[in-house]
């Protein structure tokens, strides 16, 4: 009886296994050939390229767990059911109430799977700069170079050529995203036009409520928040076009915040970079001078909300057009 | 009871239930376009359509559910005003607009807003004079802004002189009332629904004025229907 | 052998009967002269018009919402003194204010027959069954409005309902569906079986758990009334800003949270209260049936988390009101400080949301395996580890939040670790699974789907908490499928299988098993169908919350759609059941029809009000269904031995 009963779970347990790993090699191999290379945000930008193989890792190893649970699930429920109508014989004994050693492996192995998992994203998250997520005012993980861009944007000395860093401006607002180039004398167009093979710093705020800055064939989102620049890189890699959504809810017309950018050549950048630059030139004299953030005073900061007019007497920020050091 | 009393009794208290939800539902989520839809596709192809807008600072009663809110009315191919902001225009068409802006303007909350774009030409004439770009923070400053998203569309609609003594105050306004007349003209693009809005804080008293009017649609924002 | 020699003496006590009211005060006068749901709602109104006159008489000249004609003070004085007028009407204020002024309270008076259902009730019992209406009304009004959502997406560019429309009732839908999700099993499983299952005469504090049921009634109708007031535009997160613009309705959410929050707090403090004082003799940590230590961990994290939410609304409220600033950046208050209070509480939310569901798949697996639940100890460790670690993981939601990027690997390290006692219950009902006897029963049948529709949660949940794929499915359909995966597919599918379950029980009425499989298996199909492709379509690039989408979207959308009304429809198989059993064509339940060794099925049926004519002693383990002559679990005191299970009887 024990012997028999020893072999049919070493039956059991040898059958799911073969099914098991046959189904998730075929799976992950399907997966990763097949269905990998196309999985989004596609290949527009190094982060696009990284952050699709960080997902697909995770799926190859999320494959095979979501297949042993359901072949065992489906295992259980073909071979184990009762077979007659009625309350069953009770099955097991007392040591079916636990089992050390199943536990410990199982404890053992998510924590491994787990934390190779944080770690790896942990270093993909550094290695690329933030991975194309909004890192805040402060960004800790910049691409070379980018702190110099940044600091020659704001002072107003900011050229840029082929191959350094581009800084760009996007500032969301009800319900619409424009984008300043401060090295293009600091125009504002509601066209995101990026050139190829060069590392973009998005610097998102928001004259508003909360927006979400989502460019979602080059990999970035970043939140625009009111009073806060949000710095998000990415590096283009091939030309085309892109779609630019807002993912973060913002009132009546959300639904329609979005438009579509081009990532060109540098030389068609150049071109439509100066090109519009000279003719919003009358314009953009009349902008605020360019800065990371930009307080409104349009009926008061506030919109009249606040009983303050057009000061506002508790405010601890300047009015409308005025730089705030970048922090 | 018996069980068909029993089945009676529930399926008529689930009528009601139903009804009850129905009726909630119709009361408070209507579907459908507020202030229906206002139909311009009814000249001949190819022609130019004429569109007249009047901005106007408080609705007044009898224009629905918010009389001191400012709104846009639009003038029907028949000649009535009417509250509506979803217009039907025929597609790959000129469309030739004048807006009759009533309200007084302020700087806006961004100033890329007065640059007019999207119009043929890139210009606007402002009572008859050519403008490509309008600084708000002088001046009448912009009382609101005709802008369609997806086409690239933009208008500022330079408000009237804050110390008017002869300003509209309630819709529909007459010609004789202060007020700035913008022309401009535009190509609709293929056929669908493109959204529109103004982009100037009008929903005063609410944070950021963009509150109330600015986002309750049928006020500063609705659709262009461009049909084939 | 008989094991109730073994009793201790003290637990042998006689019911004591309630003891005879001091006094008969108006309050206790019987029939409809008293309090019951009819004053609640007179109550109501008339608090209301009192709170809303005096908001306009205090403010009448505040210059607020100009040209609105709306005045939030008074909308929210108004809601806050008809809920007031609510609780006062239901007499749920008797007894403290008697208190406070100085006199005895008197008892409530115990109603019987169906009026007691209207009326505020002591009974943990009829506060249960209370609760399973409650929630039914919630769940039924947020799935009419997630119909809506689905009939405005069949087209991309054609709308039904205008944005603004739309906008509102995606808020209202997901407000009312947390709302509910936080105590649908808590509310109607936990208060009626928490005190079956410990062997407990009553709750710890029944009026507070009275004051649970009647506040979660008048939060549904606070929130509710955010529809007349012309609704909210900020989804049920509320991110302010956009919260502080919006219109009158926001009162209504801010409001409406803090009332169901103090809800969840009273229930999760007083059913906290009972499992740790009200255990039978003998029922140790170690035997408490593992529903019970999942509603543990949960009381706490209502008790613990809710707070912070109720501080966060009240903050809100203030801005809206009275015009502070504490979210409003150019004010020098933070718009983050929303964020951060709302999921410092909603990340322990989506648990208060995932525990109970473990819970009753816990409770309910053995009894259609007949065997004892696998790793019972890894089972409860699981479920407290969950919680702890619930509290750490908030900022996740934050990722691209521009908060400051050296805290992600923490984040995302917390976050994946949470996996590791989630993936404790997969080993139990795995363990539980392995080599047993399944018997196909309805509720058997919503536990195993919950385990196949929690994987996929929880495996997504994985991707969402890593910060690089984060970067691309935040925001969008990816997360809106996850969460649904895990709170409609785990705590939806867990709370049919315990009514299936226990209904019989509470009722004494079996719920129809042939049209309870055809509710499982359309809900079962048409969740997945729904669902499942909304992965694709966020990976596509679909952000929530939008009334227009790509184009090349429509067809995943369509078919989505499709899915949700026949998903629809299954729940209107599952109100058809629960109408035609319990009311139309109801049929006698068995004492114990699934043949379960748990407590609950051991006291008659239907339930004394007190419970237990004698307070049982817990004798052994539960779930000892492979143990055949295994001693009773517990002993009635009713000089029965309680045999283990069926087969051990054959055998004695």
């Amino acid at each position: 009886m024990a012997a028999e009963n020893s072999k049919g779970e070493v039956n059991d347990l040898r059958r799911m296994t073969m099914i098991w790993v046959v189904l998730s090699v075929v799976a992950d191999l399907l997966f990763w050939f097949l269905v990998g290379p196309h999985v989004p945000p596609g290949r527009m930008t190094e982060t696009a390229v990284n952050n699709q193989r960080t997902f697909n890792v995770l799926l190859v190893i999320a494959l095979p767990v979501l297949i042993g649970v359901w072949v065992y699930l489906g295992y259980a429920a073909t071979m184990w059911s009762a077979k007659r109508e009625g309350v069953a014989e009770s099955v097991g004994g007392e040591g079916a109430r636990t089992n050390r050693k199943v536990q410990v492996w199982w404890i053992a192995l998510t924590s491994v799977i787990v934390i190779f998992l944080a770690g790896y994203g942990t270093f993909a998250v550094i290695a690329e700069h933030g991975s194309g997520g909004g890192e805040g005012p402060n960004p800790v993980w910049s691409p070379s170079g980018a702190t110099q861009a940044e600091t020659a944007a704001l002072s107003g000395s900011s050229s840029w050529t082929p191959g350094h860093v581009l800084v760009v401006q996007v500032i969301g607002q009800q319900w619409k995203f424009t984008y300043r180039y401060p090295s293009f004398g600091g125009f504002e167009s509601d066209k995101l036009v990026l050139p190829v093979n060069t590392e973009i710093a998005f610097n998102v705020t928001s004259l508003d409520v909360i927006h979400s800055f989502w460019a979602y064939q080059l990999s970035v989102k970043a939140d625009a928040n009111p009073q806060l620049n949000n710095v998000a890189y990415t590096e283009t890699k091939h030309t085309g076009n892109f779609t630019v959504r807002c993912s973060e809810l913002c009132g009546l017309w959300h639904g329609s915040m979005y438009n579509f950018g081009k990532v060109v050549s540098s030389t068609d950048f150049m071109n439509w970079a100066s090109t519009t630059q000279s003719a919003n030139a009358a314009n953009t004299a009349n902008l605020p001078p360019f800065a990371w953030t930009y307080v409104p005073d349009a009926n008061g900061a506030s919109g009249g909300w606040y009983p303050d007019g057009t000061v506002t007497p508790y405010s601890t920020v300047e009015t409308y057009g005025s730089k705030t050091p970048a922090s | 009871m018996s069980r068909n009393g029993r089945l009676a009794t529930v399926l008529g208290l689930f009528v009601v239930a139903v009804g009850l939800v129905v009726a909630a539902v119709a009361a408070f989520l209507t579907p459908g376009i507020p202030g229906g839809v206002v139909n311009f596709t009814s000249g001949s192809a190819g022609q130019p359509v004429s569109l007249v807008v009047q901005t106007v600072p408080s609705i007044g009663v009898g224009f629905g559910d918010h009389p001191t809110w400012v709104s846009y009315l639009v003038k029907t191919p028949s000649g009535k005003w009417v509250h509506s902001t979803t217009w039907q225009l025929p597609a790959n068409t000129v469309v030739n607009m004048t807006i009759l802006q009533y309200d007084s303007g302020s700087p806006l909350r961004n100033q890329q807003w007065g640059q007019v774009t999207g119009t043929l030409g890139n210009t606007m004439s402002l009572n008859g004079t050519a403008t490509s770009a309008y600084n708000s923070n002088t001046g009448d400053g912009v009382g609101h802004t005709f802008t369609v998203p997806a086409l690239g569309l933009d208008i500022p609609l330079v408000g009237i002189g804050g110390g008017s003594t002869n300003a509209c105050s309630q819709a529909p306004c007459g010609t004789n009332f202060d007020h700035n007349t913008i022309t401009f003209s535009f190509k609709t693009p293929g056929p669908g629904n493109y959204p529109w809005q103004c982009f100037v804080p009008c929903g005063l008293g609410y944070l950021f004025g963009n509150g109330g009017p600015m986002s309750t649609q049928g006020y500063m924002g609705g659709f262009l229907k461009v049909v084939a | 052998m008989t094991i109730s020699a073994e009793r201790p003496t003290d637990v042998v006590a006689s019911i004591s009967a309630p003891p005879p009211s001091a006094a008969s005060s108006w309050t206790q006068r019987p029939g409809w002269l008293s309090q019951h749901l009819g004053t609640a709602i007179v109550g109501a109104v008339l608090g209301y018009v009192l709170g809303h006159w005096f908001g306009n008489f205090v403010s009448s000249s505040y210059p607020y919402i100009a040209n609105s004609g709306q005045n939030a003070i008074a909308d929210a004085l108004g809601l806050s003194v008809g809920v007031l007028g609510w609780l006062l009407g239901i007499g749920a204020l008797n007894y403290p204010l008697a208190k406070m002024i100085g006199r005895e309270g008197g008892e409530e008076p115990a109603v019987e027959g169906w009026s007691k259902y209207f009326r505020y009730s002591l009974d943990h019992k009829t506060v249960g069954m209370q609760y399973i209406v409650g929630v039914l009304l919630f769940m039924f009004t947020g799935g009419l409005l997630a119909m809506a959502i689905r009939t405005e997406l069949l087209n991309p560019t054609t709308h039904v309902f205008s944005p603004d429309t739309y906008i509102k009732i995606v808020s209202e839908h997901g407000t009312i569906m947390m709302m509910m999700a936080t105590s649908i099993i808590v509310g109607p499983l936990g208060n009626y079986l928490v005190p079956l299952m410990i062997g407990a005469r009553r709750m710890a504090f029944p009026r507070i758990e009275a004051f649970s049921f009647w506040i979660f009634v008048a939060g549904y109708m606070v929130i509710f009334s955010a529809l007349p007031f012309g609704g909210f535009p900020t989804g049920w997160t509320g991110y302010a800003p956009l919260q502080t613009q919006a219109g009158p309705g926001m009162v209504s959410y801010l409001l409406g949270f803090a009332v169901i929050g103090l809800g969840m707090m009273a229930a999760g403090f007083n059913i906290a209260v009972t499992i740790i004082n009200y255990r039978a003799p003998g029922m140790t940590w170690s035997r408490l049936p593992i529903f019970v230590w999942s509603i543990l961990a949960t009381a706490a994290l209502l008790t613990l988390a809710t707070p912070v939410l109720f501080a966060g609304g009240l903050f809100g409220l203030l801005d809206k009101t009275i015009q502070t600033s504490f979210y409003v950046t150019e004010h020098g208050g933070s718009s983050y400080l929303w964020q951060n209070l709302f999921w410092f509480f909603g990340h322990p939310e989506v648990y208060i949301m995932a525990l109970p569901g473990f819970g009753i798949v816990g409770e309910i697996m053995p009894v259609f395996t007949r065997k004892p639940l696998f790793a019972y100890k890894v089972a409860a460790a699981g479920m407290i580890g969950v919680a702890l670690l619930s509290f750490f993981v908030w900022q996740h939601h934050l990722f691209q939040s521009g908060i400051n990027p050296d805290m992600r690997p923490l984040f995302m390290l917390t976050t994946e670790l949470i996996s590791i006692p989630t993936g404790f219950i997969f080993l139990v009902g795995m363990g539980t699974l392995y080599k047993a006897k399944i018997r196909y029963e309805v509720p058997m049948l919503f536990c195993m789907a919950l385990f196949f529709n929690f994987l996929i949660g929880g495996v997504t949940g994985v991707f969402l908490s890593d910060v690089p794929v984060n970067v691309t499915v935040h925001g969008g359909f990816f997360v809106l499928s996850h969460f649904h995966y895990t709170i409609m597919g785990g705590l939806l599918f867990a709370f049919m299988a315990g009514l299936y379950f226990w209904l019989p029980k509470m009722t004494g009425r079996m719920m129809n098993s042939r049209i309870g499989k055809w509710h499982f298996w359309t809900m079962f199909i048409f969740f997945n169908l729904t669902f499942f492709p909304m992965f694709v379509i966020g990976l596509l690039g679909q952000p929530r919350r939008v009334f227009t989408y790509a184009s090349n979207l429509q067809g995943l959308n369509d078919f989505s759609s499709v899915s949700a009304f026949l998903l629809g429809i299954s729940f209107l198989i599952f109100f058809a059941n629960l109408m035609w059993s319990m009311f139309i064509s109801p049929v006698k339940a068995p004492a114990n029809p699934w043949d379960s060794l748990g407590l609950e099925w051991q006291t008659a049926n239907p339930v004394p009000p007190y419970n237990f004519e004698r307070i049982p002693v817990i004798m052994t383990d539960p779930y000892r269904y492979s143990e055949p002559g295994a001693p009773a679990f517990a002993d009635m005191g009713d000089g029965l031995t309680q045999s283990s299970s069926t087969t051990s009887s054959d055998q004695a």
